[in-house]
Parts: structure tokens; sequence; C-alpha cells
């Protein structure tokens, strides 16, 4: 099976580490993984902050860089989220038949990670290790958007070793909504405040997710209020095997 | 409680400050914090076992969605159908293009019955057209007799939550309004002897004054009636005690049939105070001589309604039955509570209402006023796509921003036009990547985070650290991989 990557512009500049990681995985697996190095960013961030014009841009480039393409795997949900949720309407608006067809034919074939192995690949244990407490962090957009539901659970409970603890309020948002975090960072950091405060009851050594976005903005604050805990894509956690969990130290420290 | 006491809220959207300025205000306010996120704790669990004990809840959501989707889609045909039936009954329809006319309409019929006082009941519409100081200015004194109002009237505060518009104070700050503002000095804070007081003072109003006002919660076409539910009785005493009663309505409370409030009924109870059933449901058609008012009338009002209801993507705002659900959910309104969104309508709802019924000219920080989380459209019992209306609201207001030249210079808008040029050349994104690394350097501390950023950055970091950028990106690392395998 083929299938190309998109790591998405954040996961790109900040987290190559959770790219690795999918690389490692799929390839593990048996998945023959090919990168479009022509690839930018799914153009959420200007859609959610009112940049309807950038955001079509972006959406268009997306659909031509991956309408010939087997699979597009993402490891981000919000950011399929994006591609599956806000595209139609902006195609419709804009009103481009021949579009509007490729990316219908695309988007059966464009997959968030955890939905890719359980949906595509029909895998749960993916033969990790990964001796840890961990806290899994239900990001809004694959809770809600996506509707994942127990795929991730699913695959946690097949990591040896993992104890899965429950975070409670497990679907209230983290506070990072993308621009939102800084055009209203008060109230934005009084949910992650709160959030935080429900992660770190877990005592888990890991918060874990899937998607980097909620855990960049998670993480900055562990390391700002110097609390023990790390977090880690999803993505990373799966890729540990017991084999190689001494040759690659696990990366996520974010 | 009192305006002393936490600064001035301001609820008219024209003049209110912007929500971040608003929400930092009500961010400093421990205890306003405590009582709003505790009161929407004790809401949201009973909703939660009262929503999983029905099985057919989401066929009930759809139903209730159609049914509001289907008198939007026909509202003139089903307006001038109530009309006709109320009229038939004997009630007076009276139609007010905007809160102007409303007020005026309204103040002409209590000074046709020398009215001095008139008593109210759930109406937020009435505070949406700002029909108390408008009244009180004509010399007409509007007492409020819903007990959540009557807190809220005599401790001077305002509103923070369409159910349970005093969900922001707490017992002991209840107690000391009936105390100051009744003369009750040995009051204590049981809630019986805190209902009791209200109950004293309520009587005197209801058995001698002659003339109220109500609001709807819904109109039914089938039949002109009109039906008002509620918790505490005080409504029912309203409606029936007068001689003269005046209902408000938007235009958009009709539902075609009696049997459609079934389904509305249902929802309603369980998404706003998660109770199978409200205690009381009073509904009423024209006037029944002997029974109740002798004069009815129905002020309906448009104000910004039916431009809303000519834009398909936005028309869904119309289909609210103002249940707070939205609300209750909403992990922002969770921190900030109600008055930083400067309208009588707060949370997930008003961000969208709001700045429409406004006509997109004030109140445009509303729809930013969230982080998507979609927690709202999730319980919305009549499935209103709320993010989809705020992301569609955010593009009308940096459109309008576009082309009044405004935020030119704003940091974030900066960064947005040239992230858009970047992101539309690998080439760019990559050569921006290398410059972006280096520049974060300088900011990248010994730990490898960073802590204090300039400009837009410092509103990240005020509360969150970043780790610095990582010297090999993904792309970078799939070229060198690519390049080693040869």
């Amino acid at each position: 099976m083929r299938a190309s990557l998109f790591i998405t512009c954040y996961n790109d500049i900040l987290f190559p580490e959770t790219g690795r990681a999918v690389v490692r995985l799929l390839e593990r697996l048996g998945v023959a993984l090919e990168f479009n190095p022509r690839q930018t960013c799914c153009g959420q961030m200007h859609a959610n902050s009112g940049f309807r014009r950038e955001a079509f841009a972006q959406a268009r480039r997306f659909v031509q860089i991956y309408r010939d393409t087997e699979f597009v795997v993402v490891p981000s949900s919000s950011c399929v989220a994006m591609i599956r949720d806000q595209y139609p309407g902006l195609f419709e608006e804009l009103g481009n038949d021949a579009l509007r067809k490729q990316f219908a034919a695309l988007l059966p074939r464009v997959y968030e990670l955890s939905e890719f192995l359980i949906d595509r690949l029909g895998v749960e244990d993916v033969g990790s290790c990964f001796p840890h407490r961990v806290a899994y962090h239900a990001s809004c957009h694959g809770v809600r958007v996506l509707q994942l539901g127990e795929r991730p659970y699913r695959l946690l409970a097949k990591v040896r070793g993992l104890e899965l603890v429950p975070i409670p309020n497990a679907e209230r948002c983290c506070g990072f909504g993308g621009t939102f975090s800084v055009k209203n960072a008060e109230v934005s950091s009084a949910m992650l405040a709160a959030k935080l405060q429900d992660v770190v009851s877990t005592r888990a050594e890991y918060c874990t997710a899937l998607d980097n976005s909620c855990l960049m903005h998670l993480g900055g604050a562990m390391h700002r209020e110097y609390v023990g805990m790390k977090t880690i894509h999803l993505a990373e956690i799966l890729a540990s095997t017991e084999a190689d969990y001494e040759r690659f130290p696990v990366e996520g420290t974010r | 409680m009192s305006d002393a006491e936490y600064g001035r809220v301001n609820l008219d959207p024209r003049f209110a400050p912007p929500f971040p300025e608003a929400a930092l205000h009500e961010l400093r306010n421990p205890q306003l914090r405590k009582n709003v996120a505790h009161a929407i704790d004790v809401i949201q669990g009973k909703r939660g076992k009262l929503v999983a004990e029905k099985t057919d809840w989401q066929a009930l959501r759809e139903a209730a969605s159609e049914i509001r989707t289907h008198v939007l889609e026909n509202l003139g045909e089903y307006l001038e159908q109530f009309e006709e039936r109320c009229t038939a009954a004997g009630g007076v329809v009276h139609w007010a293009a905007d809160a102007a006319e409303a007020r005026s309409l309204i103040l002409d019929l209590l000074r046709q019955e020398n009215a001095k006082e008139v008593i109210k009941i759930k109406t937020m519409t009435s505070a949406e057209i700002q029909l108390n100081p408008f009244l009180e200015a004509n010399g007409i004194r509007a007492y409020e007799t819903d007990l959540a109002e009557i807190i809220l009237q005599l401790g001077e505060g305002e509103p923070s939550h369409i159910v349970v518009p005093a969900l922001h104070v707490n017992r002991s700050q209840v107690r000391e309004i009936f105390a100051r503002r009744m003369g009750l000095k040995n009051l204590s804070d049981d809630p019986q002897e805190l209902t009791n007081a209200a109950r004293t003072y309520l009587r005197q109003k209801f058995l001698s004054i002659p003339t109220a006002i109500s609001g709807a919660n819904s109109l039914i076409a089938e039949t002109g009636s009109v039906a008002v539910v509620e918790s505490e009785g005080n409504g029912r005493m309203c409606l029936t005690l007068p001689r003269t009663l005046i209902t408000l309505a938007g235009i958009e409370k009709v539902i075609p049939r009696f049997q459609d409030l079934e389904v509305i009924l249902q929802l309603l109870a369980r998404s706003a105070t998660g109770e199978r059933m409200n205690p009381y449901t009073s509904l009423w058609t024209g006037v029944a001589p002997g029974d109740g008012p002798q004069k009815f009338h129905v002020v309906l009002l448009d104000n910004g309604r039916s431009s809303i209801l000519a834009k398909p993507k936005e028309r869904q705002t119309l289909k609210c039955i103002r249940c707070a659900a939205c609300m209750n959910a909403c992990p922002v309104y969770r921190q900030t509570g109600g008055h930083a969104y400067g309208s009588i309508y707060p949370g997930p709802i008003g961000a969208i209402l709001t700045p429409q019924l406004m006509n997109m000219e004030h109140a445009q920080s509303l729809p930013f006023a969230s982080s998507l989380c979609g927690a709202c459209y999730e319980v919305c019992p009549v499935k209103i796509n709320i993010p989809e209306v705020l992301i569609e609201l955010r593009a009308q207001v940096v459109n309008q921003e576009r082309k009044q030249a405004k935020r030119i210079f704003d940091p974030l808008y900066i960064g947005l036009r040239i992230a858009s040029f970047l992101f539309a050349s690998a080439g760019r994104f990559h050569a921006a990547q290398w410059l972006g690394r280096n520049f974060a350097r300088l900011f990248t501390r010994q730990d490898g985070w960073m802590h204090s950023l300039p400009s837009v950055g410092a509103k990240w970091t005020q509360t969150r650290d970043l780790r610095g950028l990582p010297s090999q990106n993904f792309h970078e690392w799939w070229a060198q991989r690519g390049k080693e395998s040869k």
C-alpha cells in the first residue's frame, strides 16, 4: 500500500520528530510512504482567522498536490477536520466545478493517522512498547469533527507496558484554538490552567494526543510551571518498539 | 455583585468594550468565576444524566432542527397565520421593525392603560430593546418578577446567562442584596428564607399592578397561542392576574403546529436546566371572558432578524430556542461568565447573534471569542452549527477591516499575510523556515526553550513557553534520508 504523508506546516517546522515517528511506524507496517516536498499548509489558520481568500489558495494547493495520491495520511486531527469540514464550503463558494470534483474524489482518501491505522490498515496492535504512565488528551476536532471515538484508546490499549490514565473532563478544550491563543490570550490561558490542573491530576509521565497543537499549548504551560510531565504525539508512542526503545530514546519533550 | 463591587458592566453592544478586554476584567474576579463554574457544573451534571436517559435524543434534535428550519424558510406565511388566529381569538398583533418602534409601541399601550407601574416576566427581548430604562425615563416603573431578575434588579446587576440570569451571584450575595433592599436585617442565606422574602415582595406587586409585559418561548401559528415556560410560577402569576398583558416576541419565535411544541419542550427543559419537564408551562390563546387578562397585545419584533434570515449560512442563528445549552457547554463562557460578551445574549449563541443583530457594525470581537472547540454545536438541541457561523462572521469582520484599511499594521494580521505568501510556494516556505529558525535562536535560552517573545509572540509567552525550533525540520530530514539511501 502506498500513502503520502501530509506532515502539516507546524509539524514540519516545530515537531519533525512526529513526522519521523509516522515514517518509522507506517514503514514498519509495510506501507510505502511518500512525501511530496511541495506541500505547505492546509489553510486552517487563515480560514479560522477570517482570511478566507488566503484559505482558498491553500485549499486549492492541497487538492492540486494530492489529487493523484492513493492515500494521504495526516498526523494532525485538526488539519483533517479543516479539510473535511471546511474545504467543501470553500470550494462551493469558489464555484470551481473541476476543483470541486477533484476534491470530492480525493476526500475519502484523506486519513487522520489513527483512522488510517484502524479503518484502512485494520490494525490495533502496531507492535509498540512504551512502558510509561500516559494520559490521553482527546482534542476537540478529533472528538467532535472527526468523531475518532474509541480509535486512539484502542491503539493505546495494545501498547506494551503502557498504563493509560483518564483525564477528568477529558473533552473540555485546552484553550489553544489557533490564533485564539494570542487574540484572546488571557481567556485561552485561563482555559489552559483549568486543563493543566486536570491533566496534572492524573500523575502521568506523558500526556499524549493526535494534535501537536494542543500538546504545544499544554507542554508550553508544563514547561513554564515546572510540571514534571512531558507531552508526546501518539505517533511517537506507537513508533516505539521494544527493540528500538534503547536505540531511539523517546524524543517528545515539548 | 453590585456595580460598585466589581465595576461597570455594559451590555449595550454599541458601547461595550471588546471581548478580550471585558473578559480580562471578569477573569480577575475569583468569586464570580467560582460562582459561574459551580453553577454550570451543577446544570451540566443534571443535563448529562437526563440526555443520556433519552434514547431518541438525536432523533429529537433532528426533528427540532427540521421544524425550526422549515419555519425560517416559510416565516412570512407562519407569522401571518399567527396574526390571523391570534386576532380571531381576541388578541391584538403589532409589528415593530426595530427596537425604537417596539419601545414606543409598548409605551403607547401602557399609556392607554394609564399605567405607572408594570410587572414583567421572561422577556430577554425587552432587554434587547432596552425597554426598562426607556419606560423609567417616561415615568413608568417596571418590576421584574422572575426570581433571578429580581436579584439583579434590586442589586443593580446585569444578567450573565439567558436561562439563569443571576448565575454569577451566589446565595450569600443574594442574602446581602435582599437584606439591604428589602430592609430585612436578620435575613439568613437559607434558601427557604430567601424565597420567602422574594415571595412577600412579589405578592404585593402581583396583587396591585394590573399591567404585565411578558416574553414568549413559542408562538403557535396553527392556533394563535403563546407559550411561556418557567420554573417558579411567578410567570403564571404575571400571565393570569393582570388586566392587560403585552407579549413581546422576536419574529423567529413562531412554530407551525401545536404538536411541534412537544418536540421543543422535551429538548428545552433537558437542555436548559437539566429537568425532564419545566415546572410551569403556560399557554394562552387571545382572551377568554372572565378568565385571565381581558386585553392582550403581541408585539412582533424584527430588529435585524429579517436581515439574518436573508443570509443562507447565518439563517440558522434564528433556529435558537434560548435554552443556553451552548453557554453551559462552552469552555470560554465557563472561564469568563456572561458579562464579558457585552450583550444580553452571551456565550456561543450570543457571539453569533449579537454582531448580526447589530448589523455587523458593533461587537465585531465576539465571533473571535471562541476556540472553535465545537462543544456548543454538539449540545445544541436544534443543531445550530455555531462554529460554522463564527467562522463565516470572522471572514466578514476581516473583509470589513480590509475595506476600511483597518489593522494594516496589526502584527498578527501582518503575520497572517506573510504566512499566506509563504504557503503559496514550497521554496518560499522552506527559505522562511531557515530564516525563522535563525531568528528564533535569539530568543532561545540555554534550556532550549523560548520564554519571552516579542510582539504577538508575547501574547503566547505571557503564560506558556515555546520549545526552540529544531535544527532540522521534517522536509530536510526526508530529503537527507533520500540521499543517504541512494
